[in-house]
């Protein structure tokens, strides 16, 4: 009997502590508190994240991290970077190692209702593609049958090639790594015929090659690839931070906001510009942030467009066309909901 | 107060704190149930916060399709359209098996030629053994695996130009290609024939045994044994008409494809780990040899037997005793390296399990568990076997 009481009274205790430890506070009011964001980021994808010769942090996707820096603390650098292999990345995330993931990660319906993970959007629309050697001869991804692959673990990539390879009954070998750096390594040295993940990771890839001249991009895109933010699932404060800073980039560039001009818009007549910029309507507050957010994230990092250009469009080595990841209005995909 | 009951003399009424045995059964109690519910609350607490993230838990994902390819699957067909999660820790934990056989067997070779050249007499071989020994056991096994990867397997050949030996082998950078035999119609009767020649060869062994137990007479049991096993086998072939044929790999646009093959990412993993281990085992070996007394070598030489057979009854058969105990770790440690197989593109239960699963299904702590309790069930079963072993070499006194 008394045994049955210390045990009944442990269980209440458990279940007690249980509730108490789970119930924690918003991850915003966290970020606030502890004065910095935990960024999750790829481990060295040129262009989309990878530290520069200083070793500081730099790419599209890190600019991301940066732009919620500047809406939380009013400036860009209040960054604190986590390098993830894309196996590692969703475990990082639900076990709240990191605030956020930055890391050109494609939204699928498992990965946003099976894996307690929020995707917010996306912010770089992707297909994957095949690098090949030229002097294979080969011209289409039809023609790869016998083919062996390297691709990267865990990820999309993985589950398209075999489903690309099935549909058009052709046959592959495939050779596994985890890292970026050890795929390209190997396919390199000639251990697989072809190269595959999102066709930006590719063009990223070959700007690092020995030779990027001889190896191309065959036509096919076979998969759609939104690549997205992604916070914690439940978090929904959070997640509207996450969101909104991510408009706030696509509706700058939209209104003709760049980081140059940002001052000077601040006494622009359009009345979108002056809510998104924080001079009327008290939107950063309901957000949770600094009133000034939108106009912090535009005039330290940039909109959406200055982002792009500086670390993978046509002037940088990837020379990656807008393409789909152009606004609405020039026929792309970029459209955010109105700031009302 | 343990003093006034001692003084108090016969059946002192000392109340349950004061008796040092039902003392120690309490603070036995609170220690479990301190531990039972220490595990229930994290085990509790887990479950609470995996629901409250809406993270799937439980193990219907074994059974749900993977939809990938794992790069090595010499035991099964893999097909990434029909395999399941449950398919991908088969084939796992198959080819980590076959790494871990493979690797342990080429270990002990090397290791047990490499112990016995440290204690050659030459100079040069066993300065040769004792360098081997200090390199390899001096650098971290993942910086060889990647040597053997990137840097020597990296620099075969390409495709083009693979080397070819007597065209039946072919060498590139895709791995070593060669015949895969495929079994026809009667088969069987090689396989029955190689039966029958081992069953002769244990009742040979006993019988030479124990003629030379009575008449003094050796009999060359291992030239028998090995002539049974080749001539045997060759007659059934014969008389079934050689009942096996050879796929080729063949060239197509891309390289060779077929036959058998051993991929670059296996051959690098057995190889690196083989020779790390090996010189921990040449070390076990040195120093169980060395512990036996070079009494026992001199009285046999003085009862005129021949050093080799000198080294194989007398010197091994004690040096086992000392080399055994450690020999058992070495052969874990092979094991749970394996899984550094990560690093270069392997196929076994941690990168395409423990990694690619996980991540597709999305589900960590099934897995893990599964995994950790995997090297746990091979590593029991190692030792188990191994102390089996050491108790049948064990010294029996008389």
């Amino acid at each position: 009997m008394k045994i049955k009481t210390i045990l009944t009274a442990v269980a209440t205790a458990t279940a007690a502590l249980t509730i108490a430890g789970a119930a924690s506070a918003g991850i915003l009011d966290d970020v606030k508190k502890k004065g910095f964001l935990q960024c999750g980021v790829n481990t060295g994808l040129t262009g989309f994240s990878a530290p520069n010769d200083k070793g500081k942090w730099e790419g599209f996707d890190v600019d991301f991290c940066r732009s919620m820096s500047a809406a939380i603390f009013g400036s860009p650098d209040k960054v604190k970077y986590t390098p993830l292999t894309s196996k590692e990345r969703f475990t990082a995330l639900q076990s709240g190692e990191i605030d956020v993931l930055a890391r050109n990660t494609t939204w699928t319906f498992t990965r946003d209702v099976n894996l307690g993970l929020e995707f917010i959007g996306s912010n770089y629309t992707d297909g994957q593609g095949f690098m090949v050697r030229k002097d294979l001869g080969v011209k289409s991804a039809k023609e790869l049958d016998g083919a062996s692959v390297c691709i990267q673990t865990g990820t999309t990539t993985e589950l398209n090639l075999a489903d690309f390879f099935r549909s058009n009954s052709m046959k592959f070998t495939s050779v596994v790594f985890e890292k970026a750096d050890e795929i390209r390594a190997a396919y390199d040295a000639g251990r697989c015929d072809v190269y595959t993940t999102d066709r930006s990771g590719l063009a990223a890839q070959r700007s690092l090659l020995k030779k990027p001249d001889d190896h191309l991009v065959l036509p096919e895109v076979v998969s759609k690839e939104p690549l997205g933010p992604v916070v914690r699932h439940g978090q929904s404060e959070w997640g509207d931070v996450a969101r909104w800073t991510l408009f706030a980039l696509i509706v700058s560039e939209e209104l003709g906001v760049t980081s140059a001009n940002a001052d000077q818009m601040k006494s622009s007549k359009n009345p979108e510009v002056l809510r998104l910029l924080g001079v009327e309507g008290k939107m950063g507050e309901q957000l949770g942030v600094r009133q000034d957010w939108a106009y912090q994230i535009v005039k330290t990092v940039g909109n959406y467009g200055e982002i792009y250009e500086r670390h993978v469009g046509v002037n940088t080595p990837l020379k990656l066309e807008r393409g789909l990841n152009q606004q609405w209005s020039k026929g792309g995909l970029l459209y955010a909901p109105p700031f009302r | 107060m343990a003093a006034s009951s001692e003084t108090q003399g016969s059946t002192p009424r000392v109340s349950l704190w004061n008796d040092p045995q039902k003392r120690s059964l309490i603070y036995q109690a609170i220690v479990v149930v301190m531990i039972v519910g220490f595990f229930g609350f994290v085990i509790n607490n887990t479950a609470d916060n995996l629901e409250k993230r809406g993270i799937a838990s439980g193990f219907g994902f074994l059974y749900s399709p993977a939809g990938f390819d794992v790069g090595m699957s010499p035991f099964l067909t893999y097909e990434p359209s029909k395999a399941t999660h449950g398919t991908v820790l088969i084939v796992g934990v198959l080819n980590t098996l076959l790494v871990a056989i493979t690797g342990i067997v080429i270990a002990t070779i090397i290791g047990f030629i490499v112990g016995v050249l440290r204690l050659s007499p030459n100079w040069l071989v066993s300065r040769m053994a004792y360098c081997y020994v200090e390199t390899l056991r001096n650098i971290p096994l993942l910086l060889q695996l990647l040597f053997w990867y990137f840097a020597v397997l990296g620099t075969l050949p390409s495709k083009r130009d693979s080397i070819s030996m007597f065209d039946t082998f072919f060498l590139n950078i895709e791995g070593l290609f060669g015949p895969l035999p495929v079994p026809q119609d009667g088969f069987w009767m090689i396989l029955l024939a190689i039966a029958i020649a081992i069953t002769a060869i244990v009742m040979i062994k006993k019988w030479a045994q124990k003629r030379q137990d009575e008449t003094g007479q050796p009999f060359p049991v291992f030239l028998v044994s090995v002539g049974l096993l080749i001539v045997l086998p060759l007659i059934a072939a014969v008389i079934a008409g050689f009942p096996l044929e050879f796929e080729h790999p063949q060239k197509n646009r891309f390289g060779l494809r077929g036959g058998m093959i051993i991929l670059p990412e296996f051959a690098a993993l057995i190889l690196g780990l083989s020779l790390y281990t090996a010189s921990f085992i040449a070390e076990i070996v040195r120093s169980g040899i060395q512990a036996i007394s070079h009494g026992q070598t001199e009285a046999a030489y003085a009862l005129g037997v021949r050093p080799t057979v000198t080294m194989r009854l007398v010197v091994i058969p004690q040096a086992l005793r000392v080399i055994v105990p450690p020999l058992t770790s070495q052969y874990l440690n092979l094991t749970k390296n394996s899984s550094l197989a990560v690093a270069i593109g392997g196929a076994e239960i941690v990168a395409i399990f423990a990694g690619t699963s996980l991540n597709q299904a999305g589900q960590a702590i099934e897995i893990i568990a599964i995994t950790m309790g995997f090297y746990l069930t091979v590593s029991l079963l190692i030792s188990m076997f191994m102390n089996w072993y050491n108790r049948r070499i064990a010294l029996v006194e008389r």
